[in-house]
């Protein structure tokens, strides 16, 4: 049983502060849904206005097609997983699993099988009895999601639960996760600052900057289409060129700037005055001789191995600083400091957007 | 310690640890164990101290059982020595005072803790703290004003029609001295509490409630539980100070109120045994730990949770 997820028009005020501004968002019931941003841009305000611990200002939120508003957090059917899991101590961990059904007015035999089989679905048999401060941050985690999953609600939220964890068990957890919402095919919505985290485990992202919901698009899009500058620079690096557009033309066209005049891309600029051209440095080339377009004299400045990638520091001669990636397949050649070389990029593989979109 | 030596020097450490060893030593120690010899020691005349009759023996503590009196519960009547009527009573309501403490201080400390905005809490602080500049005595006595026969307590309930005649409120047996001890040490009970429910994680609330308990659920399987051990020393201070209290059921005791302490008292002042008043209070001390101890271990609390 999943439901989906109607955001009208929700705005949230904090005195006079706009913490969630206008948001729309339709997320599909059995989807697995991100949003992605910076700190403070509102991502668990949304959160919570979803689980009902705060009433939006304005605009609806329905679940199910049903307008919750009014209802209080223990009438919806959503289960929150707190950024500090908030499980409680005091119980041990089976009774933390089915607490959710212990005020339910489930019997204590049904209760206890259904931990067990919690459990096992987390991957954590044998914890039943241990008490909370026996686990280690993974194991948390877990016991925090089947507590979740034990009133089986029609949607997950998650806000950062992968936060504290170190780098490899993150990784893990990613997957863990993504299997368990498959295998319960429950509504997730899942909140991150973590833009990997986002783009590896969602079905679609939704990026937000002041309040605002900047972009909506799977991970894909939300990669190679970003739509304002913004959500290009929150998803990865860029070179950016500030400059003037000139003789746009079925998508393309020329962008002026102060190291050369290059071909790219027009992204929706429609009324927006501050439009920059953004090339990500793995879609740039490195040549010694001047590329066919788009191409920019440079020296190379600093050279670093990534392991997988070798990132490449270089000055052009007018004067930017600009990025390159390569990939290191093990027969790359690596440019070497001081040289001098061209530094070019596909016009398909830039884009010319406007600035994030936010409040005037 | 070195601490101490590093920011005063010697000499200031050397005489602040003399002060607190004069402290403890001359006005606890000594006068507690001169009392506790004398408790075991006859009542007798200044000639005959040393005497052949000075010797220890439980007598004065016996004396709780002498002179029975007649008294009905529930229809059955008894007799019982009035002294210890008078123990059991002191107990009983000190319970009572307690569980008024409890019961007026949780929903506070919660809503402090938890529910009001942090920037009106110091005002509310302060609230509850003025009336603690005020000395005991004033205040009991404020409460002998407030309870009189012609007092304001009186004028207010005529006033909204819930009573049509006065009511002697300070002679309606133990009335007075529990509201008087309630006032007095309701405090007591709000800041251990309070600062236990503080120590709560809010998200743990919101879980629970989250999870689908009704709010009663939250208190009685997250709140309580966690406030544990700030209930149980808020509990212990209000009961042991009530039953020790003395002032309160002086001003506000009626013809037929008598605290413990009271008989302590009048052994000590009206008839000069301080024999028999030394072994009295030992008891009281004595049982009233016992009983302390008791409902600590009735509810699963431990000593090191309390003097956290
Ligand atoms: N109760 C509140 N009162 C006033 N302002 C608030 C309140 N809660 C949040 N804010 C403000 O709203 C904005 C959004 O907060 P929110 O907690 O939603 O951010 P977030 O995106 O979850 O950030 P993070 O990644 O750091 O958790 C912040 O600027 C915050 O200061
Ligand atoms: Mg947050």
């Amino acid at each position: 049983m999943s439901a989906g997820i109607d955001l009208e028009n929700v705005c949230c005020d904090f005195g006079s502060f706009r913490a969630v501004d206008h948001a729309n968002v339709s997320v599909r019931p059995g989807e697995f849904f991100s949003f992605l941003g910076p700190s403070g841009c509102g991502k668990t305000t949304i959160l919570r206005m979803v689980s009902g611990f705060i009433e939006p200002s304005r605009g609806v939120i329905r679940i199910g097609g049903k307008d919750v508003r009014g209802q209080r957090p223990n009438q919806r059917p959503t289960a929150l997983i707190f950024q500090n899991l908030a499980l409680f101590p005091l119980m041990p961990i089976w009774e933390n699993i089915t607490f959710g059904l212990e005020v339910r007015g489930v019997d204590k035999t049904t209760r206890r099988a259904k931990a067990d089989e919690l459990l096992r679905l987390v991957d954590l048999p044998g914890a039943a009895d241990k008490m909370v401060s026996q686990l280690s941050g993974g194991q948390k985690q877990r016991v925090a999601i089947a507590r979740a999953l034990a009133v089986e609600p029609q949607v997950m939220l998650l806000d950062e639960p992968l936060s504290a964890l170190d780098l490899k068990l993150r990784q893990h957890m990613r997957a863990e996760l993504r299997a368990i919402q498959k295998r319960t095919g429950v509504t997730f919505i899942y909140i991150t600052h973590d833009q990997g985290e986002a783009l590896a485990m969602s079905d679609r992202v939704g990026v937000m900057s002041q309040g605002r919901i900047q972009q909506i698009a799977d991970p894909r899009d939300i990669y190679n289409n970003p739509v304002n500058g913004f959500v290009a620079a929150f998803v990865g690096e860029n070179n950016v060129f500030t400059g003037d557009v000139q003789n746009p033309s079925q998508g393309m066209a020329s962008f002026a700037t102060p190291h050369g005049t290059f071909r790219a891309r027009l992204g929706d600029i429609a009324g927006q005055t501050n439009v920059k051209l953004y090339v990500r440095p793995e879609h740039t080339a490195l040549t010694k001789a001047p590329g066919p377009e788009n191409s920019i004299p440079v020296t190379i400045t600093e050279v670093s191995f990534e392991g997988n990638f070798i990132s490449v520091l270089a000055l052009s001669d007018s004067g930017a600083r600009l990025t390159a990636e390569i990939r290191n397949d093990g027969a790359a050649t690596v440019p070497e400091m001081g040289a001098k070389m061209h530094m070019s990029f596909d016009a398909a593989r830039a884009s010319i957007l406007p600035d994030a979109d936010v409040r005037s | 310690m070195h601490d101490m030596m590093r920011r005063y020097g010697p000499g200031l450490t050397l005489l602040i640890c003399l002060l607190v060893a004069f402290w403890l030593l001359m006005l606890v120690i000594v006068p507690n164990i001169t009392l506790f010899e004398q408790s075991f020691r006859p009542y007798l005349p200044v000639v005959e101290v040393g005497g052949p009759k000075d010797f220890y023996s439980f007598d004065n503590y016996m004396k709780v059982f002498d002179g029975n009196v007649e008294k009905s519960l529930f229809g059955m009547s008894f007799e019982i020595p009035v002294h210890v009527y008078t123990f059991f009573l002191t107990i009983l309501y000190s319970m009572l005072v307690t569980l008024v403490c409890f019961a007026m201080a949780y929903p506070l400390a919660y809503y402090m803790a938890k529910i009001v905005n942090p920037t009106t809490l110091p005002t509310l602080l302060l609230m509850l703290f003025i009336p603690l500049w005020v000395s005991e005595v004033l205040r009991a006595f404020a409460w002998w004003i407030i309870l009189a026969f012609k007092g304001p307590l009186n004028a207010l309930l005529q006033g909204i029609g819930l009573i049509e005649d006065p009511i002697r409120w300070t002679n309606m047996g133990y009335t007075g001295v529990v509201i008087g001890l309630i006032y007095t040490y309701v405090l007591f009970m709000l800041f251990p509490i309070y600062n236990a429910i503080q120590s709560l994680d809010t998200n743990q609330i919101e879980a629970a409630e989250d999870l689908g308990a009704p709010w009663w659920k939250t208190h009685w399987r997250i709140v309580l539980p966690h406030a544990k051990p700030g209930i149980a020393s808020g509990s212990v201070m209000v009961f042991m100070l009530s039953a020790g209290s003395l002032l309160v059921p002086s001003i506000l005791g009626s013809t037929t109120s008598q605290w413990f302490t009271q008989t302590i008292d009048q052994w000590f002042k009206d008839a000069l045994d301080w024999n028999t008043a030394s072994a009295y209070a030992f008891i009281l001390l004595f049982l009233c730990t016992v009983f302390v101890s008791l409902a600590l271990w009735v509810f699963k609390v431990k000593l090191s949770d309390i003097a956290k």
